[in-house]
């Protein structure tokens, strides 16, 4: 059974729910997402944006409503889960609790009409991908939680499915295991070769494990592209929050000359960069607490002045809050110690002020 | 040996007073549960006349008294095999929440309400020879003999389906539920058809309770004493030994006849929920969800 391919078409793939009031509601609304041989995708957003549905609907657990799924020339969508060859590692893990981690691990071969003697050295072949080897023949009841998410892992790839689906693979670990387990998940990747998706509401994960991430609220996708870009140039407002622009102020436009518009409001004036076309005389400024810079800016550009107000020690650096005489509240990460009460002057590139319309 | 004795007691565990909380549950099994056991059993050795065992020789001497304990479990034994096997794929099939599913479940559950006597009514007027069944199939000439369905084995057969239909079915309905479904979406990713969900996961998870349920039904069903009556033929092949233990007591006033039989029935209960809950030590007891404890 060759699973090798060369991408995965999602096409206008829907998911209605029927809503209170006999409503239907669209939980997943018009995805299309092309996914090569070998690519990491993360599925990112906060709970109840359609991640885990579109997860569900490429697994077969869910129908489409409408939509169609393709792998290279076959339409998939219409197969039940258990023709469509994926392996999927589910948030809790979903071992099965009378097997054992080698039973476990077989289920799929087995399924699968594998005999015996050929079942044991994938079986084995897995468990040392997953570095769990002598665990065989213990129950998932007798495993840490760490060891039963490598367990759901290797279950799901021993049978070398196309495409591995993970749902929150992470979400029950504490953080230290889950920094662990990321690499781990990574290396796995590598080492199959196909291709993963991977739901998650965690920045920092899919960041650090994803080639593109799909950025998704409520249903519609806002943004699909490698990490570097999510974080630095988000595509709309819903991305810019979601990926750590705290400061969201709504101010007057003053001038737009190229991609540069310079707003302002009672105290403060600002130049950024333009993300989407603005209309109107009002837009949205987003920055990153961590892009301000304490000090004056060269000219006196995009300077700041505020007081200190209250101050959350970090280690690395504190999280401070300044907040201008007209009484707005900017979110500031700054090394060194301020002191509540100071007057301090921050300043903050031009580039990292990133412009989009007020909504 | 003496030489390791000198040292300090093991400490007593304190005492737990909130274990006094049990002494009324406690009370009540030794006055009406252990006490009456006990009683019955002390009569049992007491005969009215003869040796201690005169009881038991008699009975399992006496032609019209022995064969009631292999009429019984003729009885309850295939009417439990029925019940548990019937509810079993009907509870599976009501496992997901549907519209159907709280009609279908009250429709199931209703004869749990009925007395075993309402019962016994109902079928007489409804399986019996000129009931309505017969008369149905009659009518559409779709079976011309006569129907006799009541007033031997398989009236109390049917009866005894009826009255412990519902209560396998509630039990393993609860069991099935108790089955976390992701474990079946999990085995459908890794290749498993429904079928062999069932046969792999379910089935598996499930043998504890059905052991159980399996006991609980045995022993409502061997204790069977109205419809063996009302439906069945007393006097012949639904001779039932709860029948025999009344016609000692209330009959023949024997009570000490009587306690011998009622041990001799609790006895051939205890055999059989032994052996299937022996069965079950060998199986898979564990929690049913695939998540972390």
């Amino acid at each position: 059974m060759d699973h090798d391919f060369n991408e995965l078409r999602l096409d206008g793939v829907t998911r209605r729910f029927a809503g209170a009031g006999g409503q239907a509601f669209a939980a997943l609304n018009e995805l299309t997402l092309t996914i090569q041989r070998g690519e990491f995708i993360a599925l990112l957003g906060p709970s109840g944006c359609g991640k885990s549905t579109a997860l569900n609907c490429i697994a077969g657990l869910m129908q489409l409503s409408s939509g169609s799924i393709w792998l290279d020339q076959t339409r998939i969508d219409t197969l039940p889960p258990e023709k469509r060859g994926f392996g999927m590692v589910f948030q809790n893990y979903a071992l099965f609790p009378h097997m054992t981690v080698a039973k476990n691990i077989g289920f799929g071969l087995k399924m699968r009409g594998l005999a015996d003697n050929a079942i044991g050295p994938r079986v084995a072949h897995a468990l040392k991908l997953v570095q769990l080897t002598g665990q065989e023949q213990k129950l998932p009841g007798q495993l840490s939680g760490g060891q039963q998410q490598r367990v759901a892992i290797a279950r799901a790839i021993v049978i070398e499915p196309p495409l591995v689906l993970m749902d929150e693979p992470l979400s029950n670990l504490d953080a230290k295991l889950r920094i662990e387990t990321r690499a781990e998940i990574r290396r796995i990747h590598k080492e199959l070769g196909r291709a993963t998706i991977y739901v998650t509401h965690d920045q920092d994960e899919a960041l650090s494990l994803a080639d593109r991430i799909v950025v998704m609220k409520d249903g519609v996708v806002q943004m699909i592209a490698a990490p570097h870009d999510v974080y630095g140039q988000p595509a709309n407002l819903h991305v810019a929050r979601f990926m750590g622009y705290r400061n969201v102020l709504e101010l007057g436009v003053e001038a737009e000359q190229g991609d540069r518009v310079t707003l302002s409001g009672p105290d403060l004036r600002l130049t950024g960069v333009r993300k989407q076309p603005i209309a109107g005389g009002r837009a949205c400024v987003a920055v990153r607490p961590e892009e301000f810079v304490l000090g004056a800016g060269p000219g006196g550009a995009n300077s700041i002045v505020g007081r200190v107000g209250n101050v959350e020690y970090c280690g690395r650096d504190s999280l401070v809050d300044v907040v201008t005489a007209s009484g707005t509240l900017l979110h500031v990460r700054a090394t060194g110690k301020p002191v509540v009460g100071d007057t301090v002057q921050l300043h903050v590139p031009v580039e990292r002020v990133l412009v989009y319309p007020h909504e | 040996m003496s030489s390791v004795a000198v040292g300090t007691a093991p400490p007593r565990a304190a005492f737990d007073r909130a274990l006094l909380l049990v002494v009324p549950a406690a009370a009540f099994m030794l006055l009406l549960f252990v006490y009456p056991f006990l009683y019955g059993l002390a009569l049992s050795f007491n005969p009215k006349e003869g040796g201690a065992l005169a009881n038991y020789r008699h009975f399992f001497t006496t032609d019209n008294l022995w064969p009631t304990i292999w009429t019984t479990l003729r009885l309850a034994l295939p009417a439990t095999l029925i019940n548990v096997g019937l509810a079993l794929p009907i509870a599976f099939k009501m496992r997901v929440k549907s519209p159907y599913q709280r009609w279908a479940t009250t429709i199931l559950v209703i004869p749990i309400t009925l007395g075993t006597v309402l019962i016994a009514q109902g079928m007489l007027t409804y399986f019996g020879p000129k009931g309505w069944l017969a008369q149905f199939l009659q009518f559409f000439h779709l079976y011309e003999g006569s129907i006799r369905l009541t007033h031997n084995y398989w009236g109390v057969l049917i009866s005894l389906v009826i009255s412990g239909f519902p209560f396998a079915f509630l039990l393993i309905l609860s069991y099935i539920t108790g089955i976390d479904p992701v474990l079946a979406r999990a085995a459908s990713t890794l290749g498993a058809s429904p079928r062999a969900q069932f046969r792999t996961i379910y089935l598996p998870l499930l043998a504890p309770g059905l052991a159980m349920c399996f006991c609980l039904a045995f022993v409502q069903a061997f204790s069977v004493f109205p419809s063996a009556v009302l439906l069945g033929s007393p006097a012949g092949p639904t001779r039932v030994i709860s029948i025999a233990a009344y016609e000692a007591a209330f009959e023949q006033y024997d009570y000490s006849l009587a306690s011998a039989i009622a041990m001799i029935m609790g006895f051939v209960q205890l055999i059989v929920v032994a052996a299937v809950l022996g069965m079950r030590n060998v199986m898979y007891r564990g929690p049913v969800s695939g998540g972390k404890g």
